[in-house]
């Protein structure tokens, strides 16, 4: 393995949006970085902002969150929930010091298996330059 | 129930789909580290019978309580292996899958890495999948009624389909007769039937059957509920004429002091009625209904010594003192099927519809052409002495349609071919009549569509192409300002007519469905389907099924293949009588609750309500899930501040270790 630094980026997936448009990617075999690793959630109107900190806590560099375009909803409203809460924790997190290219939002609808790609490349390249995480590590994992 | 975790992981090699690029052996020996995993296995086709088979047998011998298969998408076949477990005696909902092919194998080609990555997702699944809990999928009955908005050719095609299932239909229409937009029209393309001809049975019909129960001149005011159980509520507006006793004679119009000085809605503004009417000869129901806007005693409180409408009935039908109804019923299910506006065109001011009376629109000449019009079937334009018969005839097709500047891009699919047809039909009355259809392209797309728009051209009219920029007035005649792009010509066309071939658009109403339904529109501002290719009838909102122009443009045929698509939907759920409800959703626990209602706020689908319980002896209030509205979108979940609300299967201490997992695991 190369002594690069390779982030680690923990992304937070929509069932019926973006999680099926990652699905895609991967039936149309588009290659993209490894780093990224994905809970499916049903609606990013699920993710609790929490779970963005606490995955930076637990040693994630970069944290991804994607849902359906806004209007595009399979439950109608929440990824417009999804992004007041996250427009907000980007501004919170700014400034309590963490780089902004840590956390990310995007929308990706199932039938864009190529933006999918151009996502995780995208956030992987921004976790990079902002290097290895450290400043919310906790000394002891907790779940 | 010993319910301490025995995991079995089933790695699947898919062939060479996963193990080309990822060492399905260093998962699976990794995985057999993992704490509370007691079976671990690799197999060439996890969802083969024989693979299926294996995870059976683990079950039964090795005491397996939870299973992790670690293959393609769960939303590939988390279903068969639901299936497996069900099978295997064990809850469906003790599964949890690890996608390591379109999100691993597939997506990646350095073997270490991929590998790298599956034992992460293993690891991940594993953590979540020690914390399930099992889940019970509830069914409820279905009342076996349907709710039907709307009294157009969707909305009657839909009622009669499920009426003669042998199902009550209330069909609700908001005006005083069934019939819509397709009452209006005179002939039908491309055949050139008779849209009366072949509607009004069919609107007899939806009066007469003993199934349907008709509510003309009535608005649904609220619907609550779930799929198969939704209460309506219907308000039945005052007609100020007892039903019962109108015969339909029409004495009364003929007598009102209003008669032929109200633009009748019915004729577009250009045939005029009387205060008390019916909107046209054919309606159904055959009954009068008085204007409250315009009648002289309803507005005034004075018609004359007494309202002579009053003193001509025979029957005794008037009753000024009636006041609107509201009824209430439980259905089933609901179909939409609300119609469409056509494009007011003087939202393109340089067309001159508002400046010139000989600007008109389609469905103004519609009526002109129909022999029930307000000229009995002549073309004829302006009145009294200056009543001419235009020759010189021009139409603009896409007003209103492709056109963003009006934030309509979409196509309305009826204009090319309804334009060929009253380009006919002009031909037809008005002979050595000199007619051109001014377009941007013409689509043809139907059943005999292209057979028609030939034949109209033979008949000698002409299509030229260009997207007029202007009109305006020269002496008696309209010019047209064009460029006929074709021959890269500008033209200035006079004409004695200009028809504007004018688009759907939804309803100006069309937000008071949304509200009570919470249905979506799309980008078009249309009612949103389900799915555009797999569900195009069904909507978000289960039991819940669109029909017709709501939906988006539509002819006459895809509008009733539609509507009949709409009932067979809502029929699997009337016959099958009962319903499944998602087992994945919210749940809120009572003893930490501390009622602050903004989940309540927050659920898309009114699917929480605040009660009061007791909590130690004192009344407090907590938010409860109606488990029949939940969608399990989890959106109560996240906003909840004390993590009272939850989501079955998404709780946060399944989510938690997998974020801890993959956070950690480098």
């Amino acid at each position: 393995m190369s002594t690069e630094f390779e982030p680690n980026v923990v992304a937070f997936l929509c069932n019926w949006c973006s999680y099926a448009g990652a699905d895609l990617a991967g039936t149309s075999r588009t290659h993209y970085p490894s780093n990224l690793n994905v809970i499916r959630v049903m609606c990013s109107g699920r993710v609790n902002p929490l779970y963005v900190v606490n995955a930076l806590q637990q040693g994630a560099d970069g944290v991804l969150v994607s849902g359906c375009h806004p209007g595009d909803c399979h439950y109608m409203e929440g990824n417009f929930y999804a992004r007041r809460r996250f427009t907000l924790l980007r501004e919170l997190l700014e400034y309590v010091g963490v780089e902004p290219g840590r956390f990310n939002m995007s929308w990706v609808s199932a039938s864009e298996g190529a933006k999918w790609k151009d996502v995780v490349g995208e956030v992987t390249k921004k976790a990079k330059e902002a290097g290895p995480f450290k400043q919310f590590r906790r000394a002891k994992i907790n779940w | 129930m010993n319910n301490k975790p025995k995991i079995g992981v089933y790695v699947c090699h898919c062939g060479v789909n996963i193990a080309r690029t990822v060492d399905v052996e260093a998962v699976r020996e990794f995985a057999s580290r993992l704490p509370n995993v007691k079976v671990v296995r690799n197999y060439a086709y996890m969802c083969s019978d024989p693979g299926q088979l294996l995870i059976r047998d683990d079950v039964e011998k090795e005491g397996l309580n939870r299973i992790v298969v670690a293959s393609c998408s769960p939303r590939m076949h988390e279903n068969t292996f639901r299936k497996t477990l069900a099978a295997a005696g064990l809850n469906p909902y003790y599964l949890e899958m690890a996608n390591i092919r379109e999100q691993c194998s597939w997506v990646h080609e350095d073997r270490e890495e991929a590998t790298a990555k599956a034992k992460k997702l293993v690891y991940a699944a594993v953590a979540k999948a020690r914390l399930l809990e099992p889940l019970y999928e509830k069914e409820v009955e279905v009342e076996p009624a349907s709710l039907v908005i709307g009294g157009g050719i969707a909305g009657i095609q839909a009622a009669l389909d499920i009426a003669n299932a042998g199902f009550k239909v209330y069909l609700v229409e908001k005006t005083p007769s069934v019939g819509g937009r397709m009452s209006q029209l005179d002939k039908t393309f491309p055949t050139l039937d008779c849209s009366a001809c072949i509607l009004t049975p069919k609107m007899v019909d939806v009066a007469n059957h003993p199934n349907i129960e008709l509510l003309a001149y009535s608005q649904v005011e609220d619907i609550s509920g779930y799929v198969g159980n939704f209460d309506v509520k219907v308000r039945k507006k005052a007609r100020y004429v007892d039903v019962d006793k109108c015969t339909g004679c029409g004495i009364c119009a003929e007598e009102c002091r209003l008669k032929g000085r109200i633009p009748s809605e019915f004729d577009m503004g250009m045939g005029k009625r009387s205060a008390i009417y019916l909107p046209f000869p054919q309606a159904v129901p055959a009954k009068y209904t008085i204007d409250p806007e315009r009648c002289l005693y309803l507005t005034r409180g004075k018609c004359g010594k007494s309202p002579k409408c009053a003193d001509a009935c025979t029957a005794g039908a008037i009753n000024f003192e009636q006041q609107d109804e509201i009824v209430e019923f439980k259905v089933g299910t609901v179909i939409v099927a609300t119609g469409f506006d056509t494009f007011d065109p003087t939202r393109k001011p340089e067309y001159g519809y508002a400046d010139y009376d000989n600007v008109l629109t389609g469905l103004e000449l519609e009526r002109l052409v129909s022999a029930s019009g307000p000229t009995g079937g002549n073309i004829v334009l302006g009145e009294g002495e200056n009543a001419f018969v235009p020759k010189d005839i021009a139409f603009i097709k896409c007003v209103g349609s492709r056109d963003k500047s009006v934030g309509n891009e979409y196509c309305s699919r009826v204009c090319c071919m309804y334009t060929a047809k009253l380009a006919h039909l002009v031909e037809e009355k008005i002979p050595g009549a000199n007619v051109r259809i001014y377009y941007m392209d013409v689509r043809a797309f139907g059943k005999g569509f292209e057979e028609f728009y030939d034949r109209v051209r033979r008949e000698g009219i002409r299509y030229i192409r260009g997207n007029p920029s202007e009109i305006f007035k020269r002496g008696d005649k309209l010019v047209i300002k064009v460029e006929d792009t074709l021959a890269a010509t500008p033209l200035e066309d006079e004409v004695d007519m200009v028809v504007l071939a004018v688009g759907l658009e939804p309803r100006k109403d069309a937000r008071e469905i949304i509200d009570i339904l919470r249905l979506s529109q799309s980008a078009d501002r249309f009612y949103l389907e389900a799915h555009p290719k797999l569900a195009p009838v069904d909507t978000a909102t289960d039991g819940v099924f669109l029909a017709g122009c709501a939906q988006g443009p539509k002819d006459i045929p895809d509008t009733v293949a539609q509507a009949k698509g709409a009932a067979s939907s809502a029929l699997v759920l009337l016959s099958s009588g009962k319903v499944k409800i998602q087992a994945q959703i919210s749940f809120i626990n009572e003893n930490t609750c501390r009622g602050c209602g903004y989940c309540v706020e927050i659920c898309p689908y009114g699917a929480i309500e605040l009660v009061t319980i007791s909590r130690m002896g004192n009344p407090v209030q907590v938010g409860r899930v109606n488990e029949a509205l939940c969608k399990g979108c989890g959106a109560c979940a996240a906003a909840c501040f004390s993590g009272s609300a939850q989501q079955k299967s998404f709780m946060d201490r399944q989510i938690l270790p997998q974020i801890a997992v993959l956070g950690v695991m480098r």
